[in-house]
């Protein structure tokens, strides 16, 4: 009797550790994006997203490294695993570069 | 920039590929007739000796003061054993120029630490400013600090034994896919301040990221250096010295000397030897070896001038 119990409550448990992981991929907005910043390199370089879209910048490198699109959006300097985050509202192309290392750039496509 | 103008230059970039010598640790430097001669392995005191007479100065660079990452926990420390080594030199140099990069972040505490370390030399610094000591919110901190009697973004020329100085900074509007910049603001007070030296006075140009093109991949060049280097282009004796790339690399190129010096804080891969030039992780015993300062000799009459590079240790 014990047993099953237990059974029983490891089995729900169980069910309701899966929900619990489901539901924030599930809840998240399906059109947020990425950009990682690894060995001086935006990944990707490219990224085509839809009007509305929010797209977060990490650096993950020991270098702090911008993200900047001339006249359209500027970073703070980000030190290792700092973020930027920016919601494109208008479509168009964003090409941005990285103002210390300014051979990094990359491009965001919006639709 | 300059597709036009590139007519006999592809030439001579690839006779300056020839040129490049790489060093390694504690190499001493001379350079007879256009032939840099590597005479081995030194410490501090023999760079000392081989520097004296004549006037000699040094050159630190890249301190990165805050960093503090695994390729190096402790850049202060480390700036702090190079400054100690400077001051156990037996000759005192005549003063010293840093070539950016003092601080890793540009924050406040990092430039005031920067300042507590390097002033224990005792010796008068020259800035130029690095590309991370431009990266606080309003861009202001180093030029407090170091901007004052400079011209633009913190360029300015002083004299000092004969030699004509020439501080240049290239890590400011920097374009999407480029390299270093002057910009023509600059170009325009730089031939200004030439203008009327007699060709015979030696010429030392320093700035952060080199001004000759070392490894455009990873941005180790300045997009209008070349337009710097037309206008010593007459002058006997031009040396030209960089950080930014954390590793010795030198060059000789008609009269003028490039060179480069090692970081205080931590080591960066030779060009394309590495997926990013980002810090290096090397055995802790073989980091000191890999940093260091270099020291400057000037000899009235010879064309170049000698440059001693002197590690940390090893």
């Amino acid at each position: 009797m014990k047993t099953l119990n237990r059974r029983d409550f490891a089995a729900d448990l169980g069910l309701a550790l899966a929900a619990a992981v489901l539901l924030p991929a599930t809840s998240a907005r399906a059109d947020d994006m990425e950009v990682h910043i690894d060995n001086f390199v935006f990944q990707p370089a490219e990224l085509k997203i839809k009007v509305g879209t929010t797209v977060t910048w990490t650096n993950r490198d020991d270098i702090p490294h911008t993200v900047v699109s001339a006249g359209k959006f500027r970073s703070k300097t980000l030190d290792t695993d700092d973020k930027f985050t920016f919601t494109f509202t208008n479509a168009g192309d964003y090409k941005y570069f990285c103002s210390l290392h300014p051979h990094m750039t990359g491009m965001i496509k919006v639709e | 920039m300059s597709g036009h103008d590139h007519g006999d230059d592809g030439v001579s970039r690839r006779k300056v590929l020839e040129c490049m010598t790489w060093a390694g640790t504690g190499v001493l430097w001379t350079v007879t007739g256009g032939v840099p001669r590597s005479l081995g392995i030194i410490d501090s005191a023999q760079a000392a000796t081989a520097a004296a007479p004549g006037m000699s100065f040094l050159q630190i660079s890249d301190s990165h003061v805050g960093f503090d990452k695994p390729a190096n926990p402790n850049a202060l420390g480390t700036l702090e054993e190079a400054v100690n080594k400077i001051n156990a030199m037996p000759a005192k140099p005549s003063f010293m120029i840093h070539t950016g990069d003092i601080t890793h972040l540009s924050k406040a505490s990092e430039f005031d630490n920067a300042e507590r370390i390097i002033s224990q030399t005792k010796l008068d610094v020259h800035y130029v400013p690095g590309e991370h000591d431009f990266i606080d919110e309003e861009v202001k901190l180093y030029r407090e600090r170091y901007g004052r009697g400079t011209k633009g973004h913190g360029w300015y020329s002083f004299d000092a034994g004969g030699v004509h100085f020439v501080g240049l900074v290239n890590v400011v509007d920097l374009k999407a896919g480029g390299l270093g910049n002057l910009g023509a603001e600059q170009l325009a007070w730089l031939e200004d301040d030439l203008r009327g030296k007699s060709k015979s006075t030696p010429i030392v140009l320093f700035a952060h990221i080199p001004l000759w093109t070392v490894y455009p991949q990873w941005g180790w060049g300045t997009e209008d250096g070349g337009r710097a280097l037309e206008q010593v282009k007459g002058f006997g004796s031009v040396t030209v010295l960089n950080g930014h790339i954390h590793q010795v690399m030198q060059k000789v190129e008609g009269n003028v000397t490039f060179h480069t010096a090692r970081s205080t804080a931590f080591p960066q891969p030779a060009p394309g030897t590495a997926p990013s030039p980002g810090p290096m992780k090397v055995e802790d015993a073989k980091l000191r070896g890999m940093l260091g300062v270099a020291s400057i000799n000037f000899k009235q009459n010879e064309q170049r001038l000698a440059i001693i590079d002197t590690p940390l240790q090893g």
